[in-house]
């Protein structure tokens, strides 16, 4: 469990992060987006607590993170965003050094358990400054998950993992998450997609959405947006595009190649190719356009500065 | 208190992995070897004239507190800085270590390292012992050796505490001998020339603490609480550095 009430944090004279409140239950797992220096591994730092807050409050697992920094630190575990390492010692003696510092019990077979969860078995023996980007990675999710914390705070666990490891790390957090708190940093807006139950979007050290991700697209979206390629120059076909009924714009891009946008739930990419087809066009290519999280901010931004003037 | 003993094996173990480590135990050793062959060819040669006082320890002790001067800065230099820089004080101070055991157990670690390497040096008053006759000085072996662990855990608490102020293991390093230098030659330099004060300057010398009374078989209460305060200050310095670094 983690509440966030009135968290800030000031670097000298520059604002961090900005009156953050939030909430995360067990078996929630919550997404944290935001642009670099949104504040994101600020907020994890505090909640981990590494360092305290310039104001407000936050409580972790049932601890004040300034008060009662160790009991939370007992039930946290951290991956931090650098993933920080003894290089010159082999991946077991890492975990165990790890494991002794939390005083787990039988901690030889907790890190063999571990080292065997994020597929590093075979390295166990092998130094940590020898291992490849997406190894420390993982090595860095194992130190995480060895006290098997109630809280688990990882900042950008997926970076610079292969897309397979994307996958298996992406499933190892959603079991984990199942029955304790998950709080994952992340700025690819699909990862949150399929991993999370809620996102929150923070900006400039503010929170400026919090929604689930599937609410979070259709409200921002309002449609959908699809690229469109044919073989030569079109002509007309922007035109007998704009007639189809439920289209709700046609831009083009260059000579051969267009965007539309249509109301969600209202599929006519069928009608569309068809009238390319009949208009004698060669149909090169056409697919969905999937909002970046660059143009989702961008939205965000531009609606808040609106409803500011509106006022 | 596990917390402790948990970092200081880690740091210990470090060592034994750093050809660093290994080239400053080689020099302390290298440098005793040659001042124990000087004291035993004294030795011989004098006795021969029946002339002069039975060999001691006093230059094998002596002469390890000197060699501390230069080489403990080297070992401490990146105790604490070197964690700041790799970003490995992200993980200890995130995990349930209170900042004091984090700064005690690099101390620790960094003792076992320097007193093992004392220990080896054990081998000199165990042969002098053999060659003499009635054998050694018993006391002032045992007053010199507790000296220089005294001197030592001095030396490496204030080197754990500066380790902790720096980020950069150089300016660690320099800092760290300067300080030694500065307290072991200079500040009881004006002890005899100060119109006032004088007996402070002469308290603060950490060298007349050891040559004056340890390593000359005297063991005072006065120069074990001194230079189990410095320990306490350098430990102390470096606790408090860890803690307004969470704070900055």
């Amino acid at each position: 469990m983690i509440r966030v009430t009135g968290l800030t944090k000031d670097y000298g004279a520059r604002r961090a992060i900005d009156r953050l409140n939030f909430e995360a239950q067990q078996g929630e797992i919550v997404g944290f987006l935001g642009p670099n220096g949104a504040g994101k591994t600020t907020t994890m730092r505090i909640l981990t607590g590494y360092m305290p807050p310039t104001d407000g409050e936050a409580i972790v697992a049932g601890y004040d993170v300034v008060a009662e920094s160790i009991e939370v630190r007992r039930r946290v575990g951290y991956m931090p965003e650098t993933v920080p390492l003894y290089d010159d010692m082999t991946a077991f003696d890492f975990l165990k050094f790890m494991a002794d510092l939390r005083h787990l019990p039988k901690a030889e077979d907790r890190v063999d358990e571990v080292l065997d969860m994020v597929g590093l078995a075979d390295r166990a023996e092998g130094y940590i400054g020898n291992l490849s980007k997406g190894m420390r990675q993982r090595m860095g999710l194992a130190q995480a998950l060895l006290h098997r914390p109630e809280v688990l705070i990882l900042d950008e666990p997926t970076i610079g993992l292969d897309p397979g490891q994307v996958v298996e790390v992406r499933k190892l957090i959603r079991d984990i998450g199942k029955e304790r708190t998950v709080l994952f940093s992340t700025h690819i807006l699909t990862e949150a997609q399929h991993t999370c139950d809620r996102v929150l979007i923070i900006n400039k050290g503010r929170i400026v959405v919090e929604d689930t991700p599937e609410k979070l697209q259709s409200r921002l979206l309002g449609a959908e947006r699809v690229f469109l390629r044919v073989r030569g120059e079109m002509d007309d076909l922007p035109k007998l595009i704009g007639k189809i009924k439920g289209i709700q714009s046609v831009e083009m891009k260059d000579d051969s190649a267009l965007e539309f946008q249509f109301a969600p739930g209202h599929d006519i990419r069928p009608e569309v190719a068809k009238t390319v087809v009949n208009a004698g066009y060669e149909l090169l290519e056409m697919r969905p356009l999937g909002m970046s999280l660059e143009e989702i901010f961008l939205e965000l931004t531009t609606n808040e500065t609106h409803r500011r003037g509106a006022k | 208190m596990k917390n402790v003993w948990t970092i200081a094996r880690r740091e210990y173990d470090h060592y034994f992995n750093s050809s660093a480590a290994y080239v400053i135990a080689f020099m302390i050793l290298l440098v005793e070897g040659i001042i124990f062959t000087v004291v035993l060819q004294n030795y011989i040669a004098n006795a021969f004239q029946s002339f002069g006082s039975a060999p001691d320890v006093s230059p094998i002790t002596g002469n390890f507190v000197f060699l501390m001067v230069f080489s403990i800065p080297a070992l401490t230099m990146r105790l604490v800085s070197d964690e700041t820089r790799t970003g490995t004080m992200e993980l200890l101070l995130t995990a349930p270590v209170r900042d004091w055991e984090l700064i005690v157990g690099k101390w620790l670690g960094g003792y076992l390292f320097i007193l093992t390497v004392l220990g080896i040096t054990l081998v000199y008053p165990i042969i002098l012992n053999g060659l003499i006759t009635p054998g050694l000085d018993q006391r002032q072996m045992i007053s010199a050796y507790l000296g220089v662990v005294l001197v030592a855990a001095a030396f490496l608490g204030l080197g754990v505490g500066i380790s902790a102020v720096f980020t950069n293991q150089m300016a660690a390093f320099f800092f760290t001998m300067g300080t030694f230098i500065f307290l072991w030659w200079l500040i009881g330099f004006p002890a005899d020339f100060a119109p006032v004060g004088g007996d402070v300057f002469r308290y603060l010398d950490m060298k007349s603490h050891f040559y004056d009374s340890l390593n000359i078989g005297v063991i005072n209460l006065s120069d074990i609480i001194y230079y189990l305060s410095l320990t306490a200050l350098g430990l102390f310095i470096g606790t408090t550095a860890v803690e307004m670094r969470r704070w900055r």
